[in-house]
This record gives C-alpha cells, structure tokens and sequence, in this order.
C-alpha cells in the first residue's frame, strides 16, 4: 500500500496540536482541540485508503486494482457530518456557560473540592494549597471589553431565566 | 422476520421527529414516547424468540448492497436479549419521567425536548447492540452520546453545564480513539465489518493485533467506566436529572462492555490481554467500591457502585470461557435493571426528603414504609446477598473462575467477595442512617460518630434542599415495577441464565461471513 508521506505528517501534526489544545481549560480551546482531532482521524482515513486511483464507479480502469477505494471516504463523509454536529453542540454549550458565569473554562467538580478543602484544614497547610485564582484567568473572553461577541446576558431577556424549572425540588438555581 | 430488524432503530427516530413537531403538546409527546418504546419491546421480543428457537441469527443487510460492502445489522441472541431488557428500562424510566414532569408542571419549558432526545437515546442503543460493523458501532455510539449531551445538561442550569462539559470532552476524546482505531482496523485487513474481522485478523502478526486490540479497548473503556478510565463518571452522573441519572447508570456504560464483549470474542480470537484485563477488573472493583464507601450523598454513593461493579464483567470477560461468558451476560442484565432501580428510588427519596445526603435525610422508614422496600430490595440485591440476581450472577462469575484455578483467578474471587460486601456497607449504610434512624434522635455532637457526621455534613456543602413534595404514584409504579423486574431476575433465574449460558457457548463460536450471507439471502 503506497501512502503519501505528507498526509501522515500533516496526520500527526494535527493529532499533537489537537490533544495539547484539548488539554487546555478554556472550552473555545477544547473546541479547537476536537476540530482539529477530528479532521486528524479523517486523514487518518484517508490515509489508509491508499494511493489515489481512478474515481469509483465512473472511472473507467482496466485493473480492479487501479480505482480509489471508495468506503474510506464514505466513512470519512460520516465522520466529518458527526464532527460538524457535535461541534455546533460544543459551541452551544461554551455560549451558554459563558452566559452563566462569565467563564468558558472547564471546572473542577464541587465534590473534588471539598475534599480537598478537608485534606486542607486537616493539615493545617491552608497557605498554599488554593491558589486557583491563576487557572480561572484562563478564559479567553475576561470583560466586555475583548469579548470578540456582543455578550447579552440572560438578564437581558425576559423569556430566558437562569431559574428555568428543573426537576429538583425549588431548583438548584 | 427480518424486516423487523431495522424498526428498531427507525422507529425511535421517526418517534423523536414526531414528539419533536408536537413540542407544546405534553400529552401527545408522553403518548408518542410510550407507543414507540412499547413497540420496540414487542419487536424486540418476537426477534428474541424466533432467534432463540431457530438458534440463527438474523442479518439484515441495509440498502441492499453485498455483505462485507454494506451496512449489516446483525442480530443474534446477546444483541436481542439486551435490546429487550434496555427496551423494558426506558419505557420505565421514561413513565418515571412523566410522572416527574407532570408533577412539577412544566410544560412548555426546555423539557419539551426531554422526550425527542430521549427517543434518539434508544435509538442510538438500540443501533449500537445491533451493529453489524464497526462503523455503524460507532454511529451507534455518537447518536446515543448527542443525545446523552443534550439529556444530561437538561435545563442547562451551571451545576449541569459544570460536570455535563467534563462528561462531553470526555466522551470526544473516547470517539476519536474509537475512530482513529477503526480507521488503524481499515488500514490493516480492509474491511469493517466484525465477522470479516474475526476472520482476517488471525492473519496478522501478534503485535499488530496487539496494538489494534489496546486502541478499541481503551475507546470502549472510557466509555464503559473501566478503571482509570471511570474518573469523570461519579463527577458527572449524579447532578443530571433522577431519570436521565438512571438510564444512564443502567445503560450507557452497557453499551460499553457490550463492545468489549465483542471485541474480546468476535475480533480478536486468537490475540488475548486476559491478564491486563484481570487486573484491571481488580482495580476497578476495589477502587469503585471504596470510593463508594467514602460517600456520604446517594448519587454519588451509586455512581461508585456503578464504576466497581463494572470491574465484575471485566472479570468475567477476562476468564474467557464459555461458561464466564455466560455467567457475564447474566451479570450484564442484571445489573442493568437493578443499578437503573436503585438510581429512581434515589430518585423518589430525594424527592420526598428533599435531599440525597445520608447525612441529612432521616426517618424514611416511618414516613414512607414502601419507599424504603422499592431501595431496601434492589439494594441487597446489588450487594449480592442470596436468593437474589445479584447472588446468582456472582456465585457463576466465581465458580467459572474458580475452574480456571490459576492464583490470580482466586485473588479476583476474593477481591470480587470484599467487593460484594463493601458495596453491601456501603447501601446499608445508606439505608441506617436515612432510612432506620429516627427523625428525634438528632443531639449532634453528643457522640464521635455525632460529631464525625456533622463534620461530614458541613463539609459536603452543596445540595442542600429543603422543600419536600409528595411523590406522584406513577413514579412509585414505575419503580416498583422495575423492583418486580429485579425480583423476576431472581425467580425466573433458571431459564434466564439457561439462555446467557447459550449465548456464551456460541459467542466462542462465531458464525462465518459464508454464513453470513446465507443468512441474508436466506
């Protein structure tokens, strides 16, 4: 199987860049992060589709071995339809936490926390343990000021309430 | 016969496209969800049945194109068996849910997209036990995660989007491995469907196979909740909605272990990591349940639970003989139903007391006696003791290992019995403090123990809730329906485990893609 060469480093180029931008706490990152894992497991294959040959089915070869094999790129349509998809979903989202907080960032879970503050107060080593201010800068969008979009927030509208009815008892917010 | 097949998964989506368009309506919407899930049980039955009485599986090649080119859906009787016993938690859980929603009166909130998303959920199951390759495994796998997205940030509150963006980011990472596997699979024997896989792989050197094996396991790892890869599924699980938590705990990391399973006995043969995932099974039993035993908030309590007792089918998995395989088959439908059980009677506790907290919730035994029997049962059940499921399905898991008699099969066996007994602890604990003790015998601080729980209590923070509701009957039905499901486990056992027995025998034993075809022209 002859494969093209600058298709497998651009591959691993986007895999490396994909997984340090996922590794990241703002959510806009992770968002890039998955794009680019994304279109890396398409090349991917592509990559093992082989050397490009005549178009299936209208391409008119005399060896059965001359045609590009066609299921890889049906396989890559699907996943790219997928990646589409989830990624608007992904972009709902970070509107949405943005909304919330004023943060896109990826939490640390309540629970985890206060364990932490526990293991904390046992130890009487409270100084240098929360320091977290630094992590939740991370966001890219601090302020008004450089937001790159014209921020409402769910005040500004009457029909959407941070308080909308959940399935709790008086709602967790 | 099989034009049945592909019912089960276009059903649930025309169901969800139909709920959709009536999104105002409650009514139509709730009757909509039923009718399809009720249907899919039938469909789901009757495949069963004529399977299990032909002993043939059923392949239904989908747009007509030859076998290995085309889509396959493939039915053989672990697939119908646990589309039937997923059919049956929905249409449970999804009764569970009406009565919530009809109870809190809200129409025309973003619940209107609860049954939509809920009906694309099955379909998304139902699609990935019926994947006759591992594109379409994969598909499977994305609508019923879309879905699980849209259900599990329901409302889109900040403690939901909190822990629902650490399940997403989760869940991608576990889709592109599973891609980049497939497309590493493609690459080297050109074919995606899994019975041309199982044939073509013992082709391949030992150590290509070994590498392919390790990408598919990992997917399915993280999505089955394997330790280390089960970190986000106590974070994230208990803050989504009581029902959703539940088809979830029940289903999703099912769905998971059912694509180990196939991987482990269809595509790779003769290439085994037995002894890696024996060990995993350890770690996961003893590291779920201990974390379970630190909990002090049901949810939380349960999601450990949940993680631990995956370790038990790993474990079965890993002996790799027919009779473990079965034994994990029955292990599989049984906890199932008893893990979703357990998460709605959380669920009507939280509800009646206005808090999941051990700590807090008190005297539930006197203020709703039945209450207490819907957990009381589904928890003994999980924590093993005889006569029920949970017993049973251990007991098989032990003695198939035992056979194999090597001394890590005994160190699993013990490790799998001090699993059983914390898990008991831990849900007696739960069931002492919330539901045994009396509400006047507060006096905090009086004792150690006092003074340890109201520590504890602080310490927890969140979730403090005080307003309490009367619970609707029809979620009381709906959950001791499904604690008549758990104690039909117990007493329908013999057939039961008579037909996961079979099921074993034949996975070992997979068909040919010769057959294949017979069977689709057939």
């Amino acid at each position: 199987m002859n494969v093209s060469l600058t298709l497998i480093i651009i591959m691993g180029v986007l895999f490396a860049a994909g997984v340090y931008a996922m590794l990241e706490r703002s959510l806009t990152r992770v968002l890039i992060g998955f794009l680019l894992l994304g279109n890396a497991a398409n090349l991917f294959l592509l990559v093992v589709m082989g050397a490009p040959g005549v178009a299936p089915f209208y391409g008119s070869a005399e060896d059965a071995a001359d045609y590009s094999d066609p299921l890889p790129q049906a396989l890559t349509l699907t996943a790219i339809v997928i990646t589409f998809a989830v990624s608007a979903f992904l972009l709902a989202l970070i509107y949405r936490s943005w909304q919330l907080g004023q943060a896109d960032t990826v939490e640390d879970d309540e629970a985890d926390l206060a364990v932490r503050d526990r293991v904390a107060e046992d130890e009487e080593a409270m100084e240098q343990e929360i320091t977290d201010e630094d992590d939740d800068a991370t966001t890219d969008f601090v302020g008004d000021l450089t937001s790159p979009i014209t921020v409402l927030h769910s005040r500004d509208f009457d029909a959407l309430r941070d308080d909308a009815p959940t399935d709790r008892p008086g709602g967790d917010r | 016969m099989s034009a049945l097949v592909p019912l089960l998964v276009t059903l649930p989506l025309l169901g969800a496209a139909v709920a959709l368009i009536f999104g105002r309506r409650r009514r139509i919407q709730v009757g909509v969800s039923i009718v399809t899930l009720t249907a899919t049980l039938v469909i789901a039955a009757v495949l069963l049945n004529a399977i299990n009485a032909t002993g043939v599986p059923i392949a239904v090649s989908v747009g007509g194109w030859p076998i290995p080119f085309g889509i396959v859906l493939y039915v053989d009787r672990l697939s119908a068996l646990l589309v039937v016993v997923s059919s049956i938690v929905l249409l449970a859980v999804l009764l569970f849910s009406v009565g919530q929603g009809a109870a809190d009166g809200d129409d025309e909130t973003p619940v209107s997209i609860f049954h939509p998303s809920y009906l694309i959920l099955a379909a998304g199951i139902f699609n990935a036990f019926i994947a006759g390759d591992l594109f379409n495994l994969y598909v499977g796998f994305e609508i019923l995660l879309v879905a699980s997205y849209v259900l599990i940030t329901l409302g889109s509150t900040e403690s939901r989007i909190r822990t629902g963006v650490v399940y997403i980011v989760v869940s991608l990472v576990s889709s592109i491995l599973f891609l980049s596997a497939i497309a590493a699979i493609y690459g080297a024997l050109g074919t995606v469907n899994i019975i041309q896989l199982s044939e073509r792989m013992t082709e391949l050197p030992q150590e290509t196979q070994l590498v392919l094996h390790l990408m598919l396991l990992l997917a399915f790892s993280i999505k089955a909740a394997v330790f280390p890869l089960s970190f986000w599924l106590p974070d994230s699980y208990p803050t989504a909605p009581a029902p959703v938590t539940a088809v979830f705990a029940g289903l999703l990391t099912k769905v998971g272990v059912y694509a180990i399973i196939r991987t482990e006995t269809d595509i790779f043969q003769d290439n085994d990591v037995n002894t890696l995932l024996l060990i995993v099974a350890l770690a996961t039993m003893i590291v779920g349940v201990l974390g379970a035993v630190a909990q002090a908030e049901l949810k939380r309590i349960l999601s450990f639970t949940l993680v631990s007792h995956i370790g038990y089918m790993i474990f079965g998995l890993a002996i790799a003989t027919p009779a473990a395989v079965g034994a994990t088959i029955y292990y599989i439908v049984h906890h199932i139903v008893v893990q979703t059980t357990l998460f709605l009677a959380v669920g009507l506790v939280e509800r009646r007391a206005g808090s999941t907290s051990i700590l807090k919730v008190r005297g539930l035994m006197r203020a709703a006696p039945l209450l207490a029997v819907l957990y009381f049962i589904p928890a003994i059940n999980l924590g093993g003791l005889p006569p029920f499921s949970g017993f049973i399905g251990k007991y098989a898991l032990f003695d198939a290992a035992a056979d194999e008699g090597t001394p890590l099969m005994y160190v699993l066996i013990v490790a799998g019995i001090v699993t059983s007994l914390l898990t008991l602890y831990a849900l007696m604990r739960a069931w002492n403090l919330s539901f045994w003790r009396e509400k006047e015998e507060i006096g905090e601080g009086e004792s150690e123990t006092d003074a340890r729980i109201a520590y504890l209590g602080d310490a927890e923070g969140a979730d403090v809730q005080t307003e309490k509701r009367v619970i609707p009957r029809i979620m009381t039905t709906a959950t001791a329906g499904m604690v008549a499901v758990t104690v039909a486990l117990t007493i329908f056992a013999g057939p039961l485990y008579e037909l996961c027995a079979d099921i074993g025998e034949s996975l070992l034993q997979p068909v040919t893609i010769t057959q294949l075809e017979q069977e689709v022209q057939g």
